[in-house]
């Protein structure tokens, strides 16, 4: 790694969800802020800047982080994968997220964001999650609008939708 | 009215939300999220560290010559261009949105800063210079109203900023002639709903038209946009207010962003270009806004059979540090109900609001009923138990009867509907309460803890604007002028097109209002859900709005979605009227359905929906005569039931009250003294249900928002003022795991006074849930006095009293005598160094030395033999920073002891402390002693708290083995051995 000034702004290159991404930042800039006010991705949310809250998660090489507790400079050659990349078409919705559409698993959608990135992780890792599974990854999101009841139904159905999709005649 | 002509109406049914694919997706449109001016510059707030204080000087002259600083402005800046925000009581006060010369809570805004960016704008925080006098603090309620209690405001000469009392019926007679009197005192502690999007403003100036332009994650009441107005010394049409389209969540929290909307307007203002501020967590927690605390005396009058004749309240309210609009209407807001579900004829009532060196309070989900709940409903228990009657007959025995609809109550609420008998034996039954009894019966056969709580709960929606001047003298409410209603506002308009755009002004934060508003309103016209659209962002230049606007009370159901149905109604029959026209039929016999407008008698004989809508745009002249157009129908409607107070203090503080039955049981672990909720059972009746699954979404996020109030929440204070709560990772919120999954059941009996019959729904829990819980604790401990947070720590000591001092020693643990109230640290060890004590005295008294061992140390300037001065970064915790410490020494005995004392300060926080440092010669060298206490304040306090004693110990001893390092001896410490493992090896270090 090439030595960096505090004063400076230093390139980073990246792979955003699935496409080559040449930004510049200063060597303490989160990635939370390179996403949203460089890139202009706004789909990340930031709840608390302390790695608490979980709004922020988005995938880093296919694992859930913190983006408001990675520096910039962390995700230089990274694949990094926001909640704009989770549905292959704009007008249409993931099944996770359809799951969460029918299921009410949200209501103000401000913490949905990081939640949909843990569990689309958790579902492509551990296509058997269970519910004990998925409320372990949800302990790592807060939500202050839902009480959670209907977010864990929601990851059960897309789990279950997911699982019959993979095994067409089980 | 209420016909639906429309086949499986949609009101009712469980549609899914139309507002949730751009929230699923990442596109939507929260305040940081929005598109700004190129030049828009950002806004950080320098804050105070310290519950009181007098400022005596701030020098931003460091920090506006920093590079990508645009202005830094103080208090008497702002002052120079505002005017102090109203205070709603007769009061000698002013309030303003940033301490002028005196910070009376930890916190409050000090000075402003605007850079290019907001990590600029932080960097200039920590170069501005306060130097404060710390005043002695007083966070507790009943202290502050002790005659020798600091004084926050000398113009007001007290604390005690507000006293009314109140009587209704006869209470004494009552009283007199009661059977028994009994009594409960409770003391119920200050939270937050924190939303987990927290404040957010872009505020423009145009000097031109002296005119600002703020958008801001507000949600209302909009009555807060003239508060705003006037502060800025500005008429109302010169302070344009809008909001986005999308909040993160609010729960009353975000009513509490307007003295930062003036802030924010301000800046701009000075900075000359537009100014966005987005608050961070730490501030959120510290200084947005949270529920008042509260402690309450409640005596009952009561019968041998247990039927209460009589209510006495005494409420001693703190609202912190200020009197901030719209307070103290957290203690007028349930006025009219304060007989909760029960048919009470006599109350006394006194209220008191105090002012504490704490964040001001504001509107927070359940305003005002948790507080007044617990009291009540914990009452409720002792009065069965104190005469040894079943808790739910008492109950039962005190109901309003079903017949007696609308109900007036004591204190001149007016109770729409109910039938709280068959809800409460509906809740019994089918939440199956024998077999919860069972459940108890046989745990506590085996030894276990187990307790069954019940909460009756009146839930009032719809706030009457006026219900607040209750607070005001009916002879100062007669000078001032009446104050009542609740306009709500709805438009429904038709484009060329034909299709139809609904637009409120309700500023939802995640409650779905445009999906409900598309259901009522494609009901009404006979379309389906997807051609209508609606719109809920709020723009107070170009908008139908009103002071009632907004998102608070549960008005969005009763009042909001009313206004809705009613404006479409109008169009509706001008519709008709246009249809009749073209079809040759009566207007009477037009139905709407599936796009369409037909004869009901002859349904062939019909006409498309656009088509008889789009003839006002394009052929007005085609109108039957005195058809008005159905371009646009804008209604406010504001229920007539809704009068100000009368001249005897009844105030029928709300248009609807839902009823609510809880009962729960809990188990507690006896040996952690955690609570675990085993069973959670409520019944609400909110009226008619506009979308189950929304209401239920409600009554969950409300339930699990209680159990946090109820088992973990609590912004905690220390009694110097500093706010220990300051991080998520201390004030807890409950995750998955902590929230269990109630069983939710309904009764809809339809207000009467609503136009489709519904009742807000959005905070019943949070009044209900954290008194059930408390009762079910009490009935499983046996404990009389059950304060929340129910945490396992206090739970414990009613189990097993307070914790005892361990039996052991931990070595020579040093006496704390602090200032009162401060968090006090204190800590004691040795260690040997391979020098003599002469070389290790110069050495302690050496800036030169002090600067290569002090941790984190940048300077150290001896000022005098006795006086030094130095920079230090330390971490603490989570936080780092950079901080100034003044350290003398005095009691010197050269080469055996010194004592070191002084104070540091800096952007994090401050301390004061003392050691005192003895050097004993050893066979190898020095053994050097030291003891220390410190008191720590500030921000590192509020976030680093429970992390402070581990730190200082290893900063402390990472100065010692630095010393040793400097003084050529110790021992290397083995590779594998842990932090304080090497440090005791190095330094031989005693516990």
């Amino acid at each position: 790694m090439p030595r960096m000034n505090a004063a400076q702004r230093h390139v980073v290159d990246f792979t955003l969800n699935g496409r080559n991404v040449r930004a510049q930042a200063e060597n303490r800039m989160l990635l939370s802020d390179l996403l949203r006010h460089e890139i202009g991705l706004t789909g990340t949310h930031v709840g608390c800047e302390h790695g608490v809250c979980g709004a922020c998660t988005v995938q880093i090489d296919g694992k859930p982080a913190r983006a408001c507790l990675t520096l910039a400079q962390q995700v230089r050659g990274s694949d990094v994968r926001t909640v704009e990349a989770l549905s292959p078409d704009p007008a249409e919705l993931s099944p996770l997220q359809a799951a969460f559409r029918r299921h009410y698993g949200l209501q103000c959608g401000f913490c949905t964001p990081g939640i949909l990135m843990s569990l689309d992780a958790l579902l492509r890792e551990q296509p058997d999650a269970g519910m004990e599974d998925i409320r372990e990854h949800l302990s790592g999101h807060l939500c202050r609008c839902t009480g959670y009841a209907t977010i864990v139904e929601a990851a059960l159905s897309a789990a279950e939708e997911q699982r019959k999709e993979e095994i067409p005649n089980a | 009215m209420k016909s639906l002509e429309t086949a499986g109406g949609l009101i009712g049914r469980t549609v899914e939300r139309v507002e949730d694919a751009g929230l699923l997706t990442g596109r939507g449109r929260y305040i940081d999220d929005l598109p700004v001016r190129r030049d828009t510059a950002h806004l950080a707030i320098l804050r105070s560290p310290h519950g009181h204080a007098e400022i005596r000087a701030i020098d931003t002259t460091a920090a506006s010559a920093l590079p990508g600083v645009i202005a830094v402005m103080t208090g008497a800046d702002v002052a120079r261009l505002t005017r102090s925000m109203t205070v709603g009581v007769k009061a000698n006060v002013e309030c303003w949105p940033i301490a002028r010369d005196r910070v009376r809570y930890v916190g409050e805004p000090v000075a402003l800063v605007v850079a290019e960016n907001r990590y600029v704008a932080e960097d200039a925080l920590d170069l501005i210079e306060v130097d404060y006098e710390t005043l002695a603090a007083i966070v507790d309620p009943e202290k502050a109203l002790a005659a020798d209690a600091p004084v926050l405001h000398p113009s007001l000469g007290t604390n005690l900023i507000n006293e009314r009392t109140f009587r209704y019926g006869d209470p004494e007679t009552a009283l007199a002639a009661a059977a028994r009197r009994i009594s409960i005192r409770i003391a119920y502690p200050r939270n937050a709903c924190t939303p987990i999007e927290t404040y957010g403003v872009i505020a423009e100036y145009d000097p031109g038209e002296d005119a600002y332009d703020v958008t801001a994650n507000f949600q209302g009441p909009f009555s807060i946009h003239a508060v705003i107005a006037r502060a800025l010394n500005v008429p109302g049409n010169r302070m344009r207010l809008r909001t986005p389209p999308d909040s993160g969540g609010s729960f009353g929290i975000k009513q509490g962003v307007f003295p930062y909307v003036i802030l924010a307007a301000v800046a701009a203002r000075v900075a000359g270009r537009p100014v966005k501020w987005i608050e961070d967590r730490l501030e959120h927690l510290t200084a947005s806004v949270s529920a008042t605390n509260r402690v309450t005396t409640l005596e009952a009058a009561v019968a041998a059979d247990g039927r209460i004749t009589a209510l006495c309240w005494d409420q001693l309210e703190d609202c912190g540090a200020h009197l901030r609009a719209p307070e103290p209407a957290t203690l007028y807001r349930m006025h009219g109900n304060m007989t909760g579900a029960y048919a009470i004829e006599n109350v006394a009532i006194r209220n008191r609001v105090v002012l504490t060196n704490k964040t001001p309070t504001g509107l927070n989900r359940g305003f005002g009923g948790p507080q007044i709940y617990f009291a009540l409903e914990r009452l409720i228990h002792k009065v069965a138990d104190e005469l040894g009657l079943d808790r739910l007959d008492i109950i039962r025995r005190n109901l309003v009867p079903a017949d007696a609809f609308p109900y007036r109550t004591a204190t001149g609420g007016l109770l729409d509907s109910g039938d709280y008998q068959t809800a409460l034996d509906r809740a019994c039954a089918e939440g199956g309460l024998e077999a919860l009894r069972q459940r108890r019966d046989s745990a506590r056969a085996e030894g276990r803890l187990y307790g069954i709580g019940y909460a009756t709960v009146i839930e009032p929606s719809v706030s009457n604007m006026g219900y607040i001047t209750t607070v005001l003298t009916p002879e100062e409410r007669a000078k001032a002028g009446p104050k009542n209603g609740a306009q709500a506002v709805a438009t429904v308009a038709i484009d060329p097109l034909g299709s139809v755009t609904v637009k409120v002004a309700s500023v939802p934060q995640g409650q779905g209002h445009r999906t409900v508003l598309a259901q009522v309103v494609a009901e009404r016209l006979g379309l389906p859900l997807a051609s209508v659209r609606v719109n809920t962002e709020l723009d107070t230049a170009r908008d139908a709005w009103s002071i009632a606007s907004g998102n608070y009370a549960s008005r969005f159901a009763p009042a909001v979605a009313g206004a809705a149905a009613l404006a479409a109604d109008r169009i509706r029959a001008r519709l008709a009227a246009i249809a009749a026209s073209q079809l040759n039929v009566t207007a009477d016999r037009i139905s709407f359905r599936a796009g369409k407008l037909f004869d009901r008698e002859n349904p062939d004989n019909a006409v498309s929906f656009g088509r008889v809508a789009a003839a006002s745009h394009w052929a007005p002249d085609t109108l039957p005569e005195g058809t008005g157009q159905t371009i646009r129908e804008t209604v406010f409607w504001t229920p007539d039931e809704l009068q100000a107070p009368t001249a005897t203090d009844g105030i029928n503080s709300s248009l609807c009250h839902g009823f609510i039955f809880d009962f729960c049981g809990v188990e507690i672990n006896r040996t952690t003294g955690q609570v675990r909720i085993d069973r959670y059972v409520t019944m609400h009746d909110c009226g008619r249900i506009l979308h189950p699954g929304m209401v239920d979404g409600q009554v969950r996020g409300g339930f699990a928002q209680a159990v946090g109030a109820a088992l973990y929440e609590e912004y905690a204070y220390g009694s110097d003022g500093s706010f220990l709560t300051g991080t998520l990772a201390d004030y807890l919120i409950p995750t998955v795991m902590e929230t269990p999954e109630p069983l939710i059941l309904h009764q809809e009996t339809p207000s009467p006074f609503t136009p489709l019959g519904a009742k807000g729904v959005g905070e019943g829990n949070c009044m209900s849930t954290p008194v059930c819980i408390a009762n079910a604790v009490a009935d499983a401990l046996g404990v009389e006095d059950i304060r929340l947070p129910l945490s396992p720590s206090r739970v414990s000591e009613w189990l097993y009293g307070e914790e005892c001092p361990p039996s052991k020693p931990q070595g020579p643990a040093p006496v704390a005598t602090g200032a009162s109230g401060e968090r006090l640290l204190t800590g004691a060890g040795s260690a040997d160094v391979v020098a003599t004590r002469d070389s290790v005295w110069t050495m302690l008294l050496d800036p030169n030395t002090l600067k290569a061992i002090i941790p984190g140390a940048h300077e150290v300037r001896k000022v005098s033999d006795t006086h030094f001065r130095a920079e230090v970064t330390l971490g603490i915790g989570p936080v780092k920073g950079r901080y100034r410490a003044d350290i003398r020494l005095s009691d010197m005995v050269a080469p055996e002891a010194v004592t070191l004392s002084g104070g540091t300060e800096g952007a994090l926080g401050s301390g004061r402390g003392t050691g005192r440092v003895t050097l004993t010669e050893t066979a190898n060298g020095t053994r050097i002693e030291y003891r220390y206490e410190a008191a720590i304040s500030g921000k590192v306090a509020s976030v680093g708290g429970r992390l402070l004693d581990g730190a200082a110990r290893v900063v402390i001893g990472q100065f010692f083995q630095a010393l040793a390092r400097h003084a050529g001896g110790g021992v290397r410490p083995s590779a594998a051995a842990g932090l304080i493992q090497q440090l005791s090896s190095l330094f031989g270090r005693r516990r």
